[in-house]
């Protein structure tokens, strides 16, 4: 072992011990001066109003995103899979809602719905239907965070399954056209089932992602009104850092149940991947 | 179904799938007096460029900063992650199996998690609100990732090459220098892309780590305008495209290199 490598190799390691030590920093920093609390931070979290309805959010809002993402992603990438004129192109387009800074979307999507001036109503009144509070009422608030969040979603669960449909071979395809299969026979007989693999991963991935979701929620509702659209991100956020007296404490408790759950996940991602390279 | 009635639905959910796109482009020419039209216009006639004059009047300094983070960012990250894969790829550390465990573990940290830690730790340090301070946070998002494209590019180098450049009386310093490094340059062109683009669009560190300083970031800018109560959409929304460049940039310029980094994540073949 050179010392090249042990200052390569050694330094990145050294850097993520540090940085598991830094998440772990907050709860010692707040601690530090103060005595020690034990689970206390834990207790107030669970015992705390916001709770109940932060976890009921973040599984609506992380399953909601998901399933859109993923439904209307696969459609997609099953039509761009056809190869016509511009479908490169096009493709390439579809790519743009995910590139963009998340604040740029989310002003975008605010300013789309607006209750008087936005253009979603606006389309809607042309239907006929009266319009909708998309952000200030308790009821929507939750809906259009999870639209705007499905918009970002949708190139990166098109782009994954597109790059999976790549690696089926076409001679399935020709087979089950010489057996007279329909275009939707062949889509749950042999493209879905061929994409498992691909799909899990990409739900997964998706899944651990929606759970950060913080930016979104945050620009467009700040989790309000009156709690309506918290989720466990941003109620973190604003614990720690949202009011003049930051609970750190606290806040650091609610991002350690949310990291408690990314991992679980993260853990079957892995696994997943793993068996799939044996 | 023939081409061409693919090729025109293909254009009408682009379509579909851009408006908001279209719509921030659209109100950010729009006159103060016509944003609460009804209905609303859908093309800017009579537009005016005055959200684009605030943006140059107020938000230059903004963009400046994010350019400067974004690009002390790329530089941090590739030279931390670049020598890193290559070490992971090549030189088969004992350990390295569990690292790669450890960097996969942290690009699923929750954001939020890591600004309070670095918020605590800046704090005691006393580089709050300072550049480089949000440069070396939001490396942290791109580090893993590139560490991880890095690793999964150079196992590719065949070991031929860095054995002749070995025979040659090469250390390993310069093979990686003189070999690797060259040979690994669409690697590095997407790992730069990406951090690039994390860093300029990053909120939560920025919001919290430098929240109140003299040199603040783009989405800042943008957020602060939300947050003025005379909300003026057309400043708004012209700083927001204009905060979309690089990425339009990025997407013209580069869309293989894009491609590649959304699904090296996922897959690998």
């Amino acid at each position: 072992m050179t010392l090249y490598l042990l200052a390569f190799y050694a330094y990145p390691l050294y850097r993520n011990i540090e940085l598991s030590l830094r998440t772990y920093t907050v709860r010692s920093f707040v601690q530090g001066g103060a005595p020690f609390a034990g689970l206390d931070n834990y207790g107030k979290i669970l015992s705390d109003p916001t709770f109940g309805p932060a976890l009921l959010h973040t599984v609506v809002f992380t399953g909601a995103s998901l399933a859109f993402q993923f439904t209307i992603g696969m459609a997609l990438a099953v039509f761009f899979h056809q190869h016509f004129p511009l479908s490169g192109t096009l493709r390439a387009l579809f790519l743009v809602p995910w590139l963009l800074p998340l604040i740029v979307s989310a002003s975008t999507w605010s300013w789309m719905l607006n209750s008087e001036a936005g253009v979603v109503n606006a389309a809607l009144g042309v239907v006929g239907v009266e319009p909708v509070n998309w952000l200030t009422s308790p009821q929507w608030s939750l809906v259009s965070v999870i639209i705007a969040n499905v918009w970002i979603g949708i190139p990166f669960n098109l782009v994954v399954l597109y790059s999976g449909l790549q690696g089926i071979p076409g001679t399935l395809y020709e087979a089950a056209s010489l057996d007279g299969a329909t275009g939707w026979q062949r889509f749950w007989r042999i493209t879905f089932p061929m994409l498992r693999p691909v799909s899990a991963i990409t739900l997964l991935l998706g899944l651990i992602y929606t759970l950060k979701v913080f930016d979104i929620i945050w620009i467009m509702t700040r989790g309000g009104p009156t709690d309506s659209s918290t989720t466990f991100a941003t109620w973190s956020y604003r614990l720690g850092f949202g009011n003049l007296l930051p609970a750190f404490g606290p806040g650091a408790a609610v991002g350690n149940l949310l990291i408690v759950m990314a991992l679980i996940f993260g853990l079957i991602y892995i696994r997943i991947q793993r068996r799939q390279q044996a | 179904m023939r081409s061409p009635i693919k090729t025109v639905i293909g254009l009408v959910l682009t379509a579909v799938m851009l408006f908001p796109v279209y719509w921030m482009i659209n109100v950010s020419f729009t006159r103060d007096q016509d944003m609460r039209a009804d209905p609303p216009h859908l093309f800017p006639v009579d537009g005016t460029l005055e959200g684009y004059r605030a943006v140059l009047d107020q938000q230059l300094p903004y963009l400046g900063t994010s350019l400067l983070v974004g690009l002390g960012t790329v530089a941090l990250t590739v030279v931390l992650a670049a020598p890193a894969g290559y070490a992971l790829a090549k030189l088969r550390p004992v350990g390295g199996g569990a690292l790669s465990f450890v960097l996969l573990i942290a690009q699923m940290i929750p954001g939020i998690i890591m600004a309070m830690g670095f918020y605590a730790i800046y704090l005691n340090l006393g580089v709050l609100n300072s550049i480089p301070g949000l440069i070396l946070a939001d490396s942290t998002i791109a580090v893993p990732f590139g560490v991880l494209i890095f690793t999964a590019f150079m196992s590719g180098i065949p070991d031929e090459l860095t054995q002749a450049a070995v025979v040659d009386g090469a250390g390993r310093l310069r093979t990686f220098w003189s070999v690797v490094l060259p040979v690994s340059r669409n690697s590095i062109v997407t790992v730069s892309l990406f951090a690039f683009l994390w860093a300029w669009s990053d909120f939560i560190f920025a919001s919290t780590l430098d929240g109140g300083g003299d040199h603040r970031p783009i989405t800042l800018g943008i957020y602060q305008y939300i947050g003025n109560n005379n909300q003026q959409w057309n400043a708004i929304m012209a700083t927001a495209v204009v905060a979309s460049i690089p990425a339009t940039i990025l997407l013209i310029i580069a869309q293989r290199y894009v491609a590649a980094g959304v699904t090296a994540g996922a897959i690998k073949d």
